[in-house]
């Protein structure tokens, strides 16, 4: 019994804290890119006149968005059109059960887990998930009966599997040095140090691959650089005939594919809740000194550092969003399928050959 | 190969470009939320109906007809601006001043419609009795209705 009651505790607090972030990114998303271009941003939002530096507009958004007419096109396929931007808002949304945020907490004799639903396979249950998105895409764009938006559909197709070859290529070196599919475990062994002194951070160890996944991992969320499905100005995309909630949930759907890929590099390459030379017990520095903290105090280290890791990643992904231009679509599948494709295979051996020395 | 490495230095560096916009900006925004007065601001953004900017010395407003000593208008009624008026916006009716023999004519109706006109100016420049001036300094011209923005004589005067 109260087994279920903490994993829904679990759930009910991943979730918030999933949906929260979700909300204020689309905030840091108006807010940076007036920063970057010398603006300020969405600041006219307001309740009873306090304005606190736009931070009531995701919810001005929300209400926008909800209040406006849900339009279904009468030459569309009603119930595929309808399940669309449910499916690609269920299957980013799941993914979040398998990040681990921190170490087991142990709290009244009981020993919890920091993370949903800790598999053995977490790593492929991420990807497997992601990969799922695709139908989103796909089926949107092919029910609206529109010649744009299948052709948004079909490119977003042919984008995201491509770039799935290398997106999951490119985690094979990282699965070898730490022979786990494990999130926990893979988290766990990054808490080790090379040398005595460094941590054994996934960045260190797979530079190569980290470079390859970023990029492929950009290519999955489908934002500027990549953002050839949806071209929001130009080339019109997969949801073109969608509107109100429906059209919300696919932005949403970004946003959540942003955080959900902060989590990933975060746990997979940037060690996850590990905070440099912080034990169980406290924190052991390499020159010596050690500095003993208390059970809940480490936890809060842990769940602070993830935390912050992410919001960086989550920063860098607005950062690049509004940096680059779109590839052109040959240009696109000229990196995917030449380079970036070749290259992880080259980590692989690489990876290979140095572990066998 | 070298060359894909020069694009993946130029993505790298453009990407600092844009940081480095970001943390010189908050570093001033934040500044000023601290209450730190500096020359330079994080913003090149003017919040418009809180803060003005002022206006140019040759800027074109709404316009204004001018008076003489004795409150009369300055006017002559010579049409000349609603002859060069591109928008076809001034409607002049001319009538005889029986109180100033001297120059004869008057404006008994000098219509402008705010709604047409294109703030070109060229009707200041036209006007050879310097009756017509567009430096009031009004910019902000949105009414409800097409009616609000005819301006007549009264309102030309004020």
């Amino acid at each position: 019994m109260i087994e279920i009651l903490i994993v829904l505790v679990k759930i009910i607090l991943a979730l918030v804290w999933f949906l929260t972030l979700t909300l204020y990114l689309t905030w840091v998303e108006r807010k940076e890119s007036a920063v970057i271009q010398d603006r300020i941003g969405a600041n006219r939002a307001s309740i009873l006149g306090l304005r606190l530096i736009g931070l009531f507009q995701p919810f001005a958004d929300a209400i926008k968005m909800i209040f406006k007419e849900d339009f279904t096109p009468s030459f569309s396929k009603k119930f595929l059109h309808n399940l669309a931007p449910f499916l690609s808002f269920f299957f980013v949304a799941i993914t979040i059960i398998a990040i681990p945020f921190g170490d087991v907490v142990h709290l009244a004799g009981r020993a919890i887990k920091l993370q949903i639903f800790d598999a053995n396979v977490g790593l492929l249950f991420v990807l497997a998930m992601l990969s799922l998105g695709i139908y989103g895409i796909l089926i949107s764009g092919w029910s609206s009966n529109n010649r744009f938006t299948i052709l948004g559909g079909l490119r977003g197709t042919a984008q995201l599997i491509s770039y799935e070859v290398a997106f999951g290529l490119s985690l094979i070196g990282l699965i070898m040095v730490y022979p786990s599919l494990q999130l926990s475990q893979i988290v766990h062994f990054q808490g080790e140090l090379i040398f005595g002194f460094l941590p054994k951070w996934g960045i260190l160890l797979q530079p190569l691959g980290f470079m390859i996944f970023i990029v492929a991992a950009l290519a999955e969320t489908k934002r500027v650089p990549f953002d050839l499905p949806e071209g929001e100005s130009e080339i019109i995309g997969f949801f073109t005939e969608y509107s109100g909630l429906k059209w919300g949930l696919f932005m949403m759907t970004d946003f959540m594919e942003i955080i959900i890929i902060s989590c990933l590099v975060t746990s997979l390459f940037f060690g996850g809740w590990q905070v440099p030379w912080l034990t169980a017990d406290g924190f052991h520095f390499p020159w010596g000194g050690s500095w003993l903290m208390p059970h809940w105090l480490v936890i809060i280290f842990q769940v602070t550092a993830f935390n912050l890791k992410v919001f960086f990643f989550c920063w860098l992904q607005v950062l690049i969003r509004w940096t680059y231009p779109r590839y052109r679509y040959d240009q696109l599948m000229d990196l995917g399928w030449k380079l970036l494709i070749p290259l992880s295979l080259v980590n692989i051996v690489g990876t290979g050959i140095v572990m066998s020395i | 190969m070298i060359k894909a490495l020069e694009y993946f230095v130029e993505i790298i560096r453009g990407s600092i470009i844009t940081a480095r916009h970001f943390v010189v900006n908050i570093f001033f925004h934040i500044l000023k939320v601290l209450g730190i007065k500096t020359k330079r601001k994080g913003a090149v953004t003017i919040q418009y109906p809180e803060e003005k900017k002022e206006l140019a010395f040759r800027h074109r407003s709404l316009h204004r007809l001018l008076k003489r000593e004795n409150g009369r208008p300055r006017c002559v009624a010579c049409m000349l601006c609603a002859t060069v008026c591109p928008s076809e916006c001034i409607y002049v009716e001319a009538a005889e001043d029986p109180e100033e023999p001297e120059i004869q004519k008057y404006p008994a109706k000098f219509i402008i419609d705010l709604s047409r006109c294109c703030f070109c100016g060229f009707c200041v420049e036209a006007c050879p009795e310097d009756a017509l001036r567009m430096d009031t300094g009004q910019i902000e011209l949105a009414r409800y209705s097409r009616q609000d923005l005819i301006y007549d004589l009264e309102e030309l005067t004020k």
